[in-house]
């Protein structure tokens, strides 16, 4: 049973990544920093778990132009859903420390990471869909009519950059990941080293 | 003659000559030094360190410059229409220009005065007076809205205005022009001047937090002309002191009549000494009808009330309360020093500045040593008021202000330049010319107890060659000086608009951050407002018609509008939806008397437009919001009077004879 149980400062780290996954519900996760000649100051788009934030009716009365859909958090399911996904992560990170059971920290782990994908899958599709649903009756016709923001880093969309990048909640949540990542990775090499010792 | 002499006395003869032409003052080009640029240089999308409030004069309005670069940054309608936003044209505006007389759409703002509190300037508000329809207005420095304007009754010729006490306790106005008051008969003889006609001080109190005005009370004088003022302050607070020119009393020719007498006065007024008569109901009540307009930030609604009463107390008869100092030569600037025991008076005529003394002043007043009356107000004796007097300084001495290290600054019209003198030695310290013949001057903050002195900034009447030239009529023309160092510095000059009187100069940090961006839509309390496109509508009350409009990039809504009739009335109210900065949107139709509508980011604007001839009638955006701006645009079908066109809007497929006829009204 005793190879079974997590190294104290790895069950520790585990704990910690439990603590910074609630952190995470009270700050924007990602944003879109848009700049223009007509906007020195900015605008932003922050996308929290559960709402948007920042400059939404700005943005939507600008993109009215090229004939993207307005963003409103009600047409999201996923702003219904991410709080709970988040919460029931950080339960089972918290689960998994009190548990104290390596195979427990690499389910989890492994389960976490997936969500990270298809929580980042699901962010791209969306920027695609609202960059190429555009109305065909709008003002401006987009080259290719494709106007889709950048899923990382900077993109040029007629006269307005982009730059989408995670906000204060996103890189609260990469270090929990990370900091899982990190514990199972230890744990294994540290468990193989006692086999070998055995 | 010797013939080997001629060139020798010729070579003399030019030598002489040369030395006559550099015998000449040098230009005004000389008078500026290498490194002007370098502290004028605002760099494009850099901020100026001040904001100056220039009085427009008989242009009516206030203007806002930066300093030190002199850029123009914005013009605040006050007192005068201003087609450009609609002000005074607007149903939401017009009230604002209310007065006993009716609609006045002009007058002459002469003086900035800037809210104060312990006698330092606080950057709430900034008040300026109408010279010709006696009135004050209040300036809102967070919208740069004319807030509050009102009149006053028993007045005319409102020019010793609008200065404040160093808690904004109260904002002043005296009368330069004597009348009879409102409510006796003022159909007089002008020759029984001396009889009939009376001068008043109106002492308006400004409500702390809102910033409301209201006439405390006024004060009944002689029939003389008030010229300035400025309040007293620290030991001196709870005074007030104006220049009186012609005590004379003329009422004809008064460039010679009212030049006659060697000395006129500086009023001292215990204000604090009326507020005790006041409370000890030592007031007259009097029937008059003044305007009060105050405008609403929160229904975006200008109101005009007529008051009827006003609380005289007479200054004559009520002892303590005024008193006369000799001043020579019919004064114009009456200026207290930071301190708030000197007093300056100007004599326009005078070849000397006087300096009074408060402290002296109080123990000729405590003693009783009287110098007879005038009018039944006790007159002291120059020299017991008299702290001594700047000689020889210059010729015209009009106004002064302080620098706070014992300075003063003096402008001179005719000799046409700043003099800087020391109070406690009364030394002529430098002089620098003025391009041409300075009125006011101001140094940031020269009225109160804390000046900021790194400027003087001189007001001038003349402008001749300053610019390239632009017909007979020129713009009027402000310089700056460096006074940080011992000499003035000339280092920019620039034109202002109207006439430039006195002027604020207020630090930018002060009031910057709480310049507001645009208005809240969900706080738009306007009767007609229209939040949200679907709001749109028209609606029909007897001849009146009133378009609920909205703005948004780039289209207005409704675009479409049919059977209006000639000779309906037809109000747009125009509701701009945007919640962006910078994002106004115009509004103007063919044919309108009135003007544009200027909108601002959640605001509503009213104008009203009658039809009068059968046609199709476009209106558009005209400021230029978007890209598509040009699109922003619609029409209105006039029919004739008593037509069967029905009343039917829209924009889209919602517009007369679109796919969707849901909207059409019944």
């Amino acid at each position: 049973m005793k190879q079974n149980k997590l190294k104290p400062w790895i069950r520790s780290l585990t704990f910690l990544s439990a603590l910074l996954l609630v952190l995470v519900l009270f700050f924007p996760i990602w944003k879109i920093e848009l700049t223009a000649p007509q906007y020195p100051e900015g605008l932003a788009l922050q996308i929290f778990a559960g709402k948007l934030g920042g400059d939404v009716e700005i943005i939507n009365g600008l993109n009215h132009y090229i004939g993207m859909r307005t963003l409103h958090a009600n047409d999201f399911i996923e702003f219904t859903i991410l709080p709970y996904c988040i919460i029931f992560f950080a339960v089972l990170v918290f689960v998994t420390a009190i548990s104290n059971r390596k195979s427990m920290l690499y389910f989890t782990t492994v389960l976490f990471v997936a969500f990270c994908i298809v929580a980042m899958f699901d962010f791209w599709r969306w920027e695609y869909n609202y960059g190429h649903n555009l109305n065909s009756e709008a003002p401006i016709r987009v080259p290719g009519m494709a106007y889709q923001p950048p899923l990382l880093g900077y993109k040029q969309l007629l006269n307005f950059g982009a730059f989408s990048i995670p906000d204060i909640g996103g890189w609260v949540f990469i270090a929990a990941a990370v900091l899982l990542v990190l514990c199972m990775s230890f744990q294994i090499i540290i468990s193989k080293k006692e086999k070998k010792l055995l | 003659m010797k013939l080997s002499n001629v060139p020798a006395a010729l070579a003399l003869a030019a030598a002489l000559m040369l030395c006559a032409y550099s015998c000449k003052p040098k230009n005004t080009a000389n008078a500026v030094s290498a490194d002007a640029a370098q502290k004028t240089y605002v760099p494009p999308g850099k901020y100026d360190e001040f904001y100056d409030f220039v009085s427009g004069g008989f242009s009516g309005q206030m203007s806002v410059y930066g300093l030190p670069s002199g850029r123009l940054l914005r013009v605040i309608p006050v007192f005068s229409v201003d087609p450009q936003a609609g002000y005074g044209y607007s149903e939401e505006s017009k009230p604002m220009l209310n007065t006993s007389h009716g609609f006045i759409p002009w007058d002459d703002l002469h003086h900035i005065e800037a809210s104060q509190t312990n006698g330092e300037i606080d950057g709430r508000w900034v008040f300026g007076n109408g010279n010709n329809t006696p009135r004050i207005a209040r300036i809102d420095l967070s919208t740069y809205n004319t807030a509050e304007i009102l009149e006053l009754p028993n007045s005319a010729g409102n020019h010793s205005s609008p200065f404040a006490t160093e808690n904004t306790e109260y904002i002043v106005a005296g009368t330069r022009f004597s009348v009879p008051p409102d409510n006796a008969d003022g159909d007089v003889p002008i020759d029984s001047y001396k009889k009939n006609f009376l001068g008043t001080i109106s002492f308006v109190s400004v409500d702390k937090n809102s910033g409301n005005m209201k006439i405390a009370f006024q004060l009944k004088i002689p029939g003389i002309n008030l010229d300035l003022s400025h309040a007293g302050k620290g030991p001196s607070h709870g005074w007030f002191f104006f220049s009186c020119y012609n005590t004379e009393q003329a009422h004809t020719l008064l460039e010679v009549n009212a030049s006659q007498r060697d000395k006129d006065f500086i009023m001292a007024i215990n204000w604090k000494k009326a507020e005790e008569y006041l409370q000890q109901g030592k007031g007259v009540k009097q029937q008059v009808k003044y305007a009060h307009n105050v405008y609403d930030e929160k229904t975006q609604t200008a109101t005009s009330t007529i008051e009827t009463e006003v609380t005289v107390l007479d200054a004559m008869a009520l002892p303590g309360i005024a008193y006369m100092m000799p001043c020579p030569k019919s004064p114009h600037g009456c200026d207290v020093d930071p301190t708030g025991e000197y007093i300056v008076g100007s004599g326009k005529l005078a070849a000397l500045i006087p300096v009074l003394s408060f402290s002296k002043m109080m123990n000729a007043i405590n003693n009783k040593k009287f110098d007879g009356t005038y009018e039944n107000i006790p007159v002291l004796k120059y020299e017991d008021v008299l702290y001594g007097e700047v000689q020889k300084p210059g010729l015209g001495p009009l106004h002064t202000e302080f620098d706070g290290k014992g300075n003063a600054y003096t402008s001179f019209f005719i000799s046409s330049e700043i003099v800087k003198w020391n109070i406690k030695d009364l030394k002529v310290l430098d002089r620098a010319p003025t391009y041409y013949s300075i009125g006011h001057l101001s140094i940031p903050g020269g009225d109160t107890k804390k000046p900021n002195a790194k400027y003087v900034i001189a007001y001038n009447k003349i402008t001749k060659d300053r610019y390239l030239p632009t017909g007979p009529e020129l713009a009027q023309s402000a310089q700056l000086y460096d006074i940080s160092g011992d000499k003035m510095q000339l280092i920019l000059d620039f034109p202002t608009i109207g006439e430039p009187h006195y002027a604020q100069a207020i630090e930018a940090s002060l009031i910057k951050d709480k310049s507001k961006k645009f208005y809240d839509i969900m706080q738009n309390e306007n009767t007609y407002a229209a939040k949200g496109e679907p709001n749109a509508k028209v609606v029909r009350e007897g001849n009146k018609v009133h378009v609920y409009m909205t703005a948004i990039r780039s289209h207005l809504a409704p675009d479409n509008i049919e059977g209006v009739q000639v000779g309906d009335e037809v109000y747009f109210h125009v509701t701009n939806q945007e919640q962006d900065w910078d994002i106004p949107h115009g509004f103007a139709i063919k044919a309108a008397s009135t003007a544009e509508l200027l909108i601002m980011p959640g605001e509503t604007r009213t104008l009203k437009w009658v039809p009068e001839k059968v046609g199709i009638y476009p209106f558009y955006c005209t400021d230029f919001c978007s890209a598509l701006h040009q699109e922003m645009s619609g029409y209105i079908r006039i029919s004739p009077k008593g037509s069967k066109v029905p009343l039917a809007f829209g924009t889209g497929d919602k517009a007369p004879g679109g796919k969707d006829t849901t909207t059409i009204s019944k």
